[in-house]
């Protein structure tokens, strides 16, 4: 999504992801899970709307290199506050109940967030897609994708657009962040870095700037990687993603539902 | 002080500092004690010069073709290994791949040398193994360049991120055991015995880059870097000059890597991370991109940095300033600020995209800034005013003593030592005073 508009890999993507999971573990010893939930969210929207108001705002006409070093210069940041407040220590993400509840569904028994989940991201993609094709930001999102300036020059405001880009990613990030550590219970500041770099790849796969392809480019490693974890080659899993995306951009770079790139001299 | 050199000065110049360097070095690790604190500035020479290395060589990748990669770490963990796994002595095999029956060479090439050239063939047994390790990692760099150079610029950073994950997996693989000992550690390997080693080879290499970036190939370099549609245009082969950069640049992380774990004594997979290319690609941003000088002044203020002079905020205490804030983990957030402040104000880097030069130096110095330039005249002033207050100080002193002795002597012929206030109605008068 955030790469779509902006062209940019937000190699802090996944250390957002990572910091909500990790506020909850600490807000869920004070506050209900029902409020420490809403207040992930709006955590996590206001810690990427911040980093991007000041890694990336001032660097927006900069070379793109110099963008993804501060992207990077962020990602190491926040790992490394991550590493200072837990230290360094795996903190147990907490059960919430109603997630972990099980679920018989004919033969078939299962825990509710494997139902939940799925459902759940079909709900948001279907409300994302319409948000893009539909609203009147949505409108300016997919413009500003297509050309800065020219967009600018049309009177949309690039900052107000990417700045909600990054709300509506980042929210998207700490939603996705309750259901993944609820599946894996374990949190330590590095867990943030793969789970971003493979949404990167998920994106790749099903083609930049298109929602849907992402979600089906996900859904393609998340299955395939499982399969690779039964077929006893674990080590691989994570590279398998990688070797996914090498195959993808050397033959089909645009992605499976990606639109056509030409470069202009 | 000549204001204009010679080509064959400067040259003499800089060997000579060279080799006033290197000797300062091997002193250094001879005389200096363990345990003795200044061991630390031996510490961070040679992870330094390590870091210089692969930071030159990611440089020569990133700063002169314009290709960012980010599979840096990737390719010093096969330096890494190649080196280590040719240079476990026989007698150690049993212990070390205790979990794949002793693995699968019985031998070490530092060995077999030694045992027919003595004490030459040990360095050539351990200069072998390093440069094959470097053969290695070039020939995967090949391998890995033919897809992935087709790619533009972030495709290109994520796809050789990918690769070094991949690498990593592999050199984990359980299968591989028998070879990389799986996910156990590989340690025993020869290691070198002085700080001089490391640098001596780092510095070689790091020349050889120079070289090569102003020669010919060099330009070519930076004329994909600065525009790769004009550069071809110009009769530069865009495919075969990136091949070639990260080619050579990956034989150069190998032997980094080499290097890395000769100065570790035991490696494993596991640190060699997108954190490790990470903080290799920051050395270079701190640098500045596009300057070897550079990467190698980042690499020592990095490693430094990191390894000694922040070490106090960890421990609780640094430069005097005691704080609860300060436990194990914030000398890296403190550093990772550091970092974007430079990254974001100062984006380009300590050496811009110049070089050293004896010239430059020279240029410099006469123009000098004013804090430097009055520095001598000012230590001048203020070594004169502490003599002079000295001066004063002694003849106030030998004036006391004189007087002293005057009134020693006044005394001793019973003369009043002070004359009696007269005494008037309206003055109150202290019975001490008098007498």
């Amino acid at each position: 999504m955030v790469y779509g508009i902006l062209r940019l890999i937000n190699f802090a993507h996944g250390d957002v992801f990572m910091w909500s999971g990790l506020i909850m573990v600490y807000l869920v010893t004070v506050l209900p899970m029902w409020l420490s939930a809403i207040i992930v969210v709006i955590f996590a929207v206001v810690l990427g709307t911040t980093i991007e108001k000041v890694a990336y705002r001032p660097l927006r006409s900069a070379p793109r290199m110099s963008i993804m070093i501060s992207a990077i210069g962020v990602s190491y940041l926040l790992q490394n506050f991550a590493l200072y407040i837990t230290g360094g220590l795996t903190k147990t993400y907490p059960s919430i109940s109603w997630l972990q509840k099980t679920v018989t569904i004919g033969t078939a028994t299962t825990k509710m967030v494997t139902l939940i989940t799925p459902v759940l991201t079909i709900v948001l993609v279907v409300l994302l897609v319409m948000l893009i094709k539909y609203t009147k930001i949505g409108m300016a999102m997919r413009a500003v994708s297509r050309d800065f300036e020219t967009s600018s020059l049309m009177g949309i405001d690039i900052n107000r657009v990417i700045t909600v880009t990054f709300i509506i990613g980042c929210g998207l990030a700490s939603i996705g962040s309750i259901l993944y550590f609820s599946n894996y219970t374990g949190i330590n500041p590095m867990s943030g870095a793969m789970p971003g770099l493979k949404a990167f790849v998920a994106a790749v796969f099903g083609g930049i700037g298109s929602i849907p392809g992402a979600v089906v480019g996900a859904f393609v490693i998340g299955i395939c990687e499982n399969l690779i974890k039964g077929a006893g080659w674990t080590t691989f899993s994570d590279a398998f993603t990688f070797v996914l995306l090498i195959i993808i951009l050397m033959v089909k770079p645009t992605g499976l539902f990606g639109e056509k790139n030409l470069d202009k001299v | 002080m000549g204001t204009k050199l010679n080509n064959k000065h400067k040259a003499v110049l800089s060997v000579i500092c060279i080799a006033l360097f290197l000797v300062l070095v091997y002193l250094g690790d001879i005389m200096i004690r363990p345990g003795s604190s200044m061991k630390m500035l031996i510490t961070v020479i040679e992870k330094g010069s390590i870091f210089a290395l692969v930071a030159a060589s990611m440089n020569l990748l990133n700063g002169f073709t314009g290709l960012f990669s980010l599979g840096q770490a990737g390719f010093m963990l096969i330096g890494a290994y190649t080196y280590a796994i040719f240079t476990i002595p026989a007698a150690s095999h049993d212990k070390v791949y205790q979990y794949f029956n002793g693995g699968v060479i019985k031998w070490s090439i530092v060995e077999i040398l030694e045992g027919r050239l003595g004490i030459v063939g040990h360095y050539l047994g351990m200069f072998l193994p390093m440069l094959l390790a470097g053969i290695v990692v070039a020939f995967v760099g090949f391998l890995i360049g033919i897809p992935v150079l087709r790619l533009k610029s972030d495709y290109l950073a994520i796809a050789t991120l990918g690769f070094a994950e991949i690498i990593r997996a592999f050199f984990q693989w359980n299968t591989l055991g028998p070879i990389t000992n799986g996910s156990n550690v590989l340690r025993k390997y020869t290691t070198y015995n002085n700080a001089i080693f490391p640098v001596f080879i780092a510095g070689i290499c790091i020349a050889i880059i120079l070289l090569l970036i102003n020669s010919t190939y060099g330009r070519a370099f930076r004329a994909i870097r600065d525009d790769e549609i004009a550069a071809e245009a110009m009769g530069v082969n865009l495919f075969k000059h990136k091949e070639m950069s990260f080619v050579i640049s990956s034989f150069f992380a190998g032997i980094s890597g080499a290097l890395l774990a000769m100065f570790q004594t035991t490696i494993s997979a596991t640190p060699f991370t997108t954190v490790m290319t990470y903080e290799i690609l920051l050395i270079v941003v701190i640098g500045g991109i596009g300057s070897i000088t550079g990467s190698i002044i980042g690499a020592f203020l990095f490693t430094a940095a990191s390894e000694w002079w922040l070490r106090g905020l960890d421990a609780g205490r640094w430069l005097g300033i005691s704080s609860d804030l300060m436990r194990p983990g914030f000398r890296k957030v403190v550093f990772a600020i550091l970092i974007m402040l430079i990254v974001l104000f100062y984006s380009r880097g300590i050496m811009g995209d110049k070089e050293f030069s004896w010239d430059g130096f020279f240029a410099w110095w006469k123009n000098r800034p004013a804090a430097i330039k009055a520095w001598p005249a000012k230590r001048r002033a203020a070594r004169a005013a502490k003599k002079e207050a000295f001066a004063l100080k002694a003849a106030a002193r030998s004036r006391a003593k004189q007087s002293k002795q005057e009134n020693e002597a006044r005394k001793a012929s019973g003369e009043a030592l002070f004359t009696p206030l007269p005494v008037a109605d309206h003055v109150i008068v202290f019975d001490k005073e008098g007498k």
